[in-house]
């Protein structure tokens, strides 16, 4: 193999610093008062203390799912800290009280909480460990009806629209991942757009781990009434640490009648080091529910984590529904994932299409793992399904896991798969026309991409080609 | 230094060997190619034409045992592929390589800016780049739409080596080797590829044919012919040359160098 490949096992993560803030922790460990004190320190009313009980109480029967193809060591549940926040030095009252580290801290990773230092037309709630810390541009969407902010605010502020959907599309008793973030989730994003109103702003989350020993648990739902539409995105980063870091968060995403969700991640938790010691756990639970003519859309890009367990689904619940999956996942080192969809066809005339695309290099291990499945009342139901792997390297591995279930006679299911490999025909070929190994492996790979990256927001997919890029090797970009 | 007393040759190999795994392909190659002029190199299957292209442009697949290469003086054989593409060679290829995704303008233009990185000069822009590749675009009778399809994806034989040319080109190389540019081209496809090598005729470059037919070089005429067999170059001439191997085929050089009567004239042709 050659150098530049032999150096994408040799790359530094660049977000992994720490912020020093002062933190509010609790003890270590989870048993029922545990999940009560998080419930009491947010203030919250009583259904979702009862919803946060009730899923743990259902927690502790279920065993830890075992059929991904990942390997790990059994994660020690009483060994996490369970709810961890900046401690604010007084109620915020605008984005200039935040706690300048922390502003600090979002800076550097290229998140400006300052309204008028961002350029682009984002509104971005940033949340650090366990709490939101911020949301900019809150006001002028409030103005147009639409709900944007931390879910602990939503909590506060709109009530009924959290009751009424929260657990609506994943159950507290969904998996074990998504009870135990049912019972222990501390915050996330919300957003709502009511009927009709086409939201004007990409709405963004930054997901920020900071403190040791914690896990991150949060919880996003965004709810699009008839006939609206949104897009939002999703980044992660942590610091750089020895131990393994859990993070189990539920997406929820409803998309009334006519409404359109298109839901972008780019993923870089800290991977891990080049051994393989450190890193996030991801388990991740997401997924959608469509009712009729509306439209769900996933893009991720996942370039972090040491374990990626993770399938944005789509329900495609009402007549007319369409359901989208585009995915580039990249594992390098010895980074495992273990990722894909599921499209489920309840609805007539449904439509779903799967373009996923696995990268491996170093020792990583990449598995795509989907499911179709077309019920026995989806009539005319239709599905396309591409997975698409490249190797780097002879010292990692790919594997595409398709079910495909069909109830009904009159679906029309497809499904392509391929496995490459970066040749040193084509590397020569860039080589001779003067560009550089480093940049031919980062075009190479972006090119195998690009049917995924330009689903992303235009500004979000010049992010996520350097972090292709930078995720090979370190320098390019 | 040329017996003459003129300039140095640009491209100036003298006594290369070269092995594929156990085996010699390069046994002892000499060759000088002068600013200005077009070469020709011809030969059998099998006698080392297509590695010596690639030794000259750094292909790994070849180890080079002894023997120099240089451009302009340098020495091309201590450099990496992409150093050597910075002064000037250029390898049309014979297969060329499909890269899936990538567009094929979009990677010229990174093919061109690297090179101009690397000497200096300021990155060509998003507008001026197109005009140029435009114009280059017209000269090789490409349809604008390849522009934007993944390089040589789905392109037909002839396409891909059109597209070779459209490289060649834009990024006017010192030194274009072209290995079997030629082959598998209609006779419409051979005109352009033709007119496109013409057009690089120019004072300060030189061009390197590698062909196995002399029918190319009904439309490209070349300067010098060289006839390659067992790994050197065996016998050197003018275009009357192709025209006798035309007649009597390979077999009488193969034969002859299997042998070993040619090694000697190699060192006096040379």
């Amino acid at each position: 193999m050659t150098d530049a490949i032999r150096e994408l096992t040799e790359q530094k993560y660049k977000y992994g610093f720490v912020t020093d803030v002062p933190e509010d922790r609790i003890r270590k460990g989870l048993d029922e008062d545990v999940v009560r004190l998080i419930s009491q320190k947010k203030g919250e009313p009583q259904f979702l203390l009862d919803f946060r009980l009730k899923a743990y109480r259902h927690w502790l029967t279920m065993e830890e799912p075992r059929w991904a193809h990942v390997r790990y060591k059994p994660i020690d549940y009483q060994e996490i800290v369970y709810y961890s926040a900046p401690r604010p030095r007084k109620k915020l009252g605008s984005m200039d009280e935040v706690d300048p580290e922390l502003k600090a801290a979002f800076e550097k990773l290229g998140i400006p909480l300052e309204e008028q230092a961002r350029l682009a037309n984002v509104a971005v709630d940033a949340v650090f460990d366990s709490v939101s810390v911020a949301t900019t541009f809150k006001k002028k969407l409030a103005d147009l009806g639409i709900v944007f902010g931390s879910f602990s605010d939503a909590v506060k502020e709109h009530p009924e629209l959290v009751e009424r959907y929260l657990g609506s599309v994943v159950p507290h008793a969904d998996n074990y991942f998504a009870a135990l973030n049912s019972a222990v989730f501390s915050d996330g994003s919300f957003a709502y757009v009511p009927k009709g109103v086409r939201c004007p702003m990409e709405l963004s989350t930054y997901f920020r781990i900071n403190a040791a020993d914690t896990g991150q648990f949060e919880r996003t739902l965004i709810v699009a009434d008839e006939g609206s539409y949104v897009s939002y995105l999703e980044g992660c980063t942590a610091p750089v640490r020895d131990e393994n870091q859990l993070h189990a968060a539920v997406v929820e995403l409803v998309a009334l009648d006519g409404a359109e969700i298109k839901y972008s991640t780019v993923q870089n938790w800290y991977p891990g080091d080049a051994e393989g010691k450190g890193g996030i756990y991801n388990f991740v639970t997401k997924r959608a529910k469509a009712m009729r003519k509306a439209k769900v859309s996933w893009t991720q890009v996942e370039t972090g984590s040491a374990i990626t367990w993770k399938y944005p689904s789509c329900i495609l619940q009402g007549d007319d529904s369409v359901g989208e999956f585009y995915s580039v996942a990249l594992t390098n080192n010895r980074q495992q994932a273990d990722t894909g969809t599921k499209m489920i066809h309840i609805g007539k005339n449904t439509r779903s299409t799967i373009i996923s695309k696995g990268i491996s290099a170093g020792r990583g291990q990449n598995t795509y793992r989907g499911q179709v499945k077309v019920l026995k009342g989806a009539e005319n139901a239709r599905n396309f399904s591409q997975c698409d792997s490249l190797l780097i390297g002879d010292r990692c591995g790919a594997h595409t896991f398709p079910y495909i279930e069909v109830r009904n006679p009159t679906a029309k299911v497809e499904h392509e798969a391929t496995t490459s490999k970066i040749s040193e025909d084509q590397l020569f070929y860039c080589r001779q026309r003067g560009i550089s190994e480093e940049d031919a492996v980062s075009m190479i790979v972006n090119g195998f991409a690009r049917q995924v990256l330009k689903e992303l927001p235009m500004e979000f997919a010049v992010e996520a080609q350097k972090l292709l890029g930078m995720s090979l090797e370190g320098s390019v970009g | 230094m040329s017996p003459d007393g003129k300039a140095a040759p640009l491209l100036e190999v003298a006594g290369l060997h070269a092995r594929i795994g156990d085996k010699e392909i390069l046994k002892g190659l000499s060759l000088e190619v002068k600013a200005g002029e077009v070469h020709a190199i011809m030969g059998p299957n099998g006698s080392g034409k297509s590695t010596l292209a690639g030794v000259l442009a750094g292909r790994e697949v070849a180890e080079v045992t002894a023997g120099t290469a240089r451009l302009d003086g340098k020495d091309l054989l201590a450099m990496s592929p992409e150093q050597r593409a910075v002064a000037g060679v250029f390898l049309g290829f014979q297969y060329p390589v499909e890269i899936p995704g990538v567009g094929n303008l979009y990677f010229l233009r990174t093919a061109l800016n690297a090179l101009r990185k690397a000497r200096g000069e300021d990155p060509l822009d998003a507008v001026d780049f197109l005009e140029l590749a435009r114009e280059k675009m017209k000269l090789v009778e490409m349809d604008p739409s390849f522009g934007s399809r993944a390089v040589n994806e789905g392109f037909s034989g002839g396409e891909k080596k059109r597209n070779e040319v459209l490289q060649m080109a834009v990024l006017e190389p010192r030194l274009a080797i072209l290995d079997e540019i030629d082959s598998g081209l209609d006779i419409d496809a051979l005109r352009i590829v033709a007119k496109g090598v013409e057009a690089l005729r120019h004072p300060d470059r030189a061009t390197v044919l590698v062909t196995h037919y002399q029918r190319l070089l009904e439309h490209v005429v070349p300067d010098r012919i060289h006839v390659m067999a067992g790994g050197r170059i065996v016998l050197s001439g003018g275009r009357e040359l192709a025209l006798e191997l035309e007649r009597k085929g390979y077999a009488w050089i193969d034969e002859e160098a299997k042998r070993g009567a040619w090694a000697e004239a190699a060192q006096v042709t040379s």
